[in-house]
């Protein structure tokens, strides 16, 4: 018998699903940063040539390879919003969306803090930084698309257009260090192999996957908000333990 | 055809238009999406002239010469097949090193020197502990050793211009 997969794309049903997963995912995100932060600034090296500079890419990449890939989950449920024209995905890309924005402000940022004692320059126009800054005023276009209409099922539509189209420029991220001449580095994980210490790859990929719990576990907290907000008429709502006091 | 498959039809083919459009661009301004010029663009004239622009390469090994005043300082950046002279005068950067990537903005003047305004340093994408580097760094010093006998400067001492 197959799993009738569209319950779960009730809110009613993902409501009380996503209020129990919640508590896990936000949990281990915190033990994992813990270990993260502990094994960066400890238990790792410091690096030949930058230094204790170079304990910044613990933040810096994963926050940048979440910038993406929240942008790519975004794109897809707005993909999936368009096609099947269920409410959760629209929900589930507006609640994306700011984390998404977050991280993408994160990795801009440190990168700036790194690039400055590095190279010696907090930015230059080169195609990686470009891109990632398109890609921070696309989250942004997001949200202020979607705010700006306020019938939220329009809002949906206009804003998943949007995201669809912007997600073209995520390959360009990912590909621009090696596609163009760049000051940024080209890639450090590469299918080939890691050309990385393996206690730095430790620690780098335990902040990626709390990165990850942590996303999930916000995600889901942001989209009972909207869930709540926008079935705020109905009759479940109503019934609901902590709407009725 | 469901309505739902026309939408996820008009989708893609939306998505692969935007894909295309964007390719289209960005293969038009590949040369100014570019950061730098390599040296061998300069010698092919594809850098522009009598402006400023950036070169970018490797540092030549034992090229980095100083000046007395002790903030001017002249490199030879390469890519290997061609080089270009730089003079700068300023702090560089903490990571600049002979052998290391360098990205050096300014106008190449009439005698082929580079005079540069902004000087970056450009690290690569290794990450590992002095340790290695020590050993990566000996192994490949006991393979030149070994190649050439005769030929050993291991001097790391930047010479001063008299």
């Amino acid at each position: 018998m197959a799993i009738n997969w569209f319950k779960y794309s009730s809110p009613t049903t993902f409501y009380g699903l996503a209020g129990k997963m919640i508590p896990w995912f936000a949990v281990s995100a915190a033990i994992l940063f813990a270990i993260g932060l502990y094994i960066g600034f400890v238990v790792a090296p410091v690096d030949a040539q930058q230094g204790e500079f170079y304990r910044i890419i613990f933040i810096h990449v994963p926050a940048s390879m979440m910038s993406m890939f929240l942008y790519m989950v975004m794109a897809a449920y707005a993909a999936l919003g368009l096609v099947f024209n269920t409410r959760l995905s629209g929900m589930m890309a507006s609640a994306l969306a700011p984390t998404g924005a977050l991280f993408t402000l994160i990795s801009l940022w440190t990168g700036a803090l790194w690039g400055k004692p590095m190279w010696g320059a907090w930015w230059m126009w080169d195609a990686r930084m470009t891109s990632e800054l398109i890609l921070l005023f696309l989250y942004l276009g997001f949200i202020a698309l979607h705010a700006s209409i306020d019938d939220s099922r329009r809002a949906d539509r206009a804003a998943a257009l949007l995201a669809i189209v912007g997600s073209v420029n995520v390959p360009i991220i990912y590909f621009s260090v090696k596609w163009w001449n760049t000051l940024h580095q080209g890639a450090t994980i590469k299918f080939t192999g890691t050309s990385m210490q393996i206690a730095m790859q430790q620690a780098m990929f335990t902040m990626l996957l709390a990165c990850w719990l942590y996303s999930i576990a916000v995600v889901l907290a942001r989209v009972r908000s909207i869930i709540l907000s926008r079935e705020r008429n109905t009759a479940w709502i109503n019934e609901l333990p902590e709407v009725k006091q | 055809m469901k309505p739902r498959h026309k939408r996820f039809v008009f989708i893609a083919v939306a998505l692969a238009a935007v894909a295309v459009a964007v390719g289209l661009v960005l293969y038009a301004l590949r040369g100014n999406v570019n950061l730098y010029f390599t040296p061998t663009q300069v010698f092919n004239n594809e850098a522009p002239k009598g402006r400023s622009f950036r070169i970018g390469g490797l540092v030549e090994k034992g090229s980095l010469k100083r000046e007395k005043d002790g903030l001017t300082v002249h490199f030879v950046i390469t890519d290997t097949h061609k080089s270009i002279p730089v003079v700068y005068t300023g702090i560089l950067p903490d990571l600049f090193k002979e052998g290391k990537g360098v990205v050096a903005q300014g106008e190449v003047q009439a005698n082929g020197v580079m005079r540069a305004e902004e000087v970056l340093a450009k690290h690569d994408e290794n990450y590992m502990p002095p340790e290695a580097t020590d050993a990566l760094n000996k192994a490949k010093a006991a393979n030149a050793a070994d190649a050439a006998a005769a030929a050993s400067n291991g001097s790391a001492a930047v010479p001063v211009i008299k």
